[in-house]
């Protein structure tokens, strides 16, 4: 393990290019980026893990074929540029995932799709493949893709076994229907849920690294100490 | 005529592309902290919303779909996969004209709403209209009333979100869940009460 990461290729700035995204800089807790599909396909846990691979593929090699030819990009049409190169790879995992699984590609429906104007991919373009070398843009691809899938799988996670009592369509609790003791959230299965998990992981998150915290507009003034009615 | 009616209801508020779709969450996060600019650009995006769909219908139909090209005498060709590509690239050139249009003709409205069109390309609402409406195989005029509604139910999550966010700044939020947090919560909520029309059957 220690060989792998002594490695040449894994040098700090790879590895911090790498593991910063999951938690210090995550791309929907911070950026606030490619919030759409988080929220969408995160009712069951299979259709989370495929759509968190896909976009991991797509961020990445994206970002290294952009890196290529930056150089060589006129920076007026570059958000076409971007656009058919991202498109393009979209359009390969779209078409993969109705070859081979073809089930989870329905379910999905349009969100496969929607990559191409999913934030994450095209503001790692933008913010960070069109400034540096290809291989370092790939790693932050793969980093990127990842904080992103860390999010998609905590919140299937929540919303699978609290909504339906299964995980990857294995049983974890018995339902009560079935002679269990668990009354399945009938709500965790409904859109509105992934807005309450997001925002209470946000919360965590937030609560552990105070520094992403960000101010209120407006102090509330003190009553308690009779001080704040004077100013 | 009511079959009409009755998808336009449903494009706005049954199956609201913010709400019940978290369609365009980037931007309906990101822009709706005053009511004027989230208005300006509800008001941008149901244009676009508008003339992308039934745009994107006709090339589709025209020709992508299987044997569409049969006018031309080429049979046996299904061009479907690159609906993709031709979508996108449909709503980032009309994007583009519209703005060359507003800019020419009506330079007002173009100041009103200059700042939001370009991002309208990348907002995944539009996108996802134009998807949508390939997926369910809607005709030309199924195709103009679901852009007209779902571009409508946008602007009209977009604006009562700020009009909410508007009230919010003033309350006591603990420190953590100040700003983002408490918005995702804020538009779970307004997504459960969207979730109200989900009986109604036209």
């Amino acid at each position: 393990m220690s060989a792998i990461l002594n490695d040449s290729i894994l040098n700090d700035e790879t590895k911090k290019v790498l593991t910063a995204p999951l938690v210090n800089d995550n791309p929907i807790t911070l950026q606030v980026l490619g919030i759409c599909s988080a929220l969408a396909v995160t009712s069951q846990m299979s259709t989370s893990l495929i759509m968190a691979l896909a976009l991991t593929l797509v961020t990445a090699f994206s970002s290294a074929a952009i890196s290529a030819i930056r150089n060589h990009i006129p920076s007026s049409i570059r958000i076409i540029v971007q656009m058919t190169i991202i498109a393009s790879l979209v359009i390969v995992v779209d078409q993969l995932l109705k070859a081979f699984a073809y089930d989870v590609s329905k379910q999905l429906s349009v969100f496969v799709g929607l990559i191409i104007t999913n934030c994450i991919v095209m503001g790692r373009a933008e913010g960070y493949a069109m400034k540096n070398p290809p291989l370092e843009s790939f790693m932050d691809g793969i980093g990127n893709g990842l904080g992103y899938s860390l999010i998609l799988v905590i919140v299937a996670f929540f919303r699978e076994t609290l909504g339906s009592g299964k995980l990857l369509g294995i049983e974890v609790f018995k339902l009560t229907k079935d002679g269990g003791w668990y009354d399945p959230n009938g709500l965790m299965l409904l859109p509105p849920s992934a807005f309450f998990i997001i925002g209470l992981i946000i919360w965590g998150v937030r609560q552990w690294k105070p520094a992403q915290a960000e101010k209120s507009e407006y102090k509330i003034m003190s009553i308690a100490h009779g001080e704040g009615g004077h100013h | 005529m009511e079959a009409y009616i009755s998808l336009f209801v449903k494009a706005v508020f049954i199956e609201n592309l913010a709400l019940s779709f978290f369609l365009g969450m980037c931007t309906f996060i990101a822009v709706s902290k005053k009511i004027s600019t989230a208005m300006g650009l509800g008001v941008a995006v149901m244009v676009v919303q508008a003339i992308t769909v039934p745009a994107n219908n006709v090339v589709y139909h025209a020709l992508l779909k299987e044997d569409a090209l049969s006018w031309l005498g080429i049979t046996g060709v299904d061009l479907s996969f690159l609906a993709l590509l031709s979508c996108i690239g449909m709503i980032a050139a009309l994007v583009q004209i519209l703005e060359m249009i507003l800019d020419k003709f009506f330079p007002a409205l173009y100041f009103a709403l200059g700042v939001f069109l370009p991002l309208i390309t990348v907002n995944c609402a539009i996108l996802g209209g134009s998807l949508f409406m390939i997926e369910r195989d809607y005709n030309f005029g199924e195709s103009v009333t679901y852009g007209v509604g779902s571009g409508l139910g946008w602007a009209l999550a977009i604006t009562v979100m700020a009009g909410v966010r508007e009230k919010l700044k003033y309350s006591d939020i603990p420190a953590g869940l100040q700003g983002l947090g408490i918005t995702f919560i804020t538009a779970g909520l307004m997504s459960l009460g969207f979730m109200a029309f989900s009986g109604i059957q036209l």
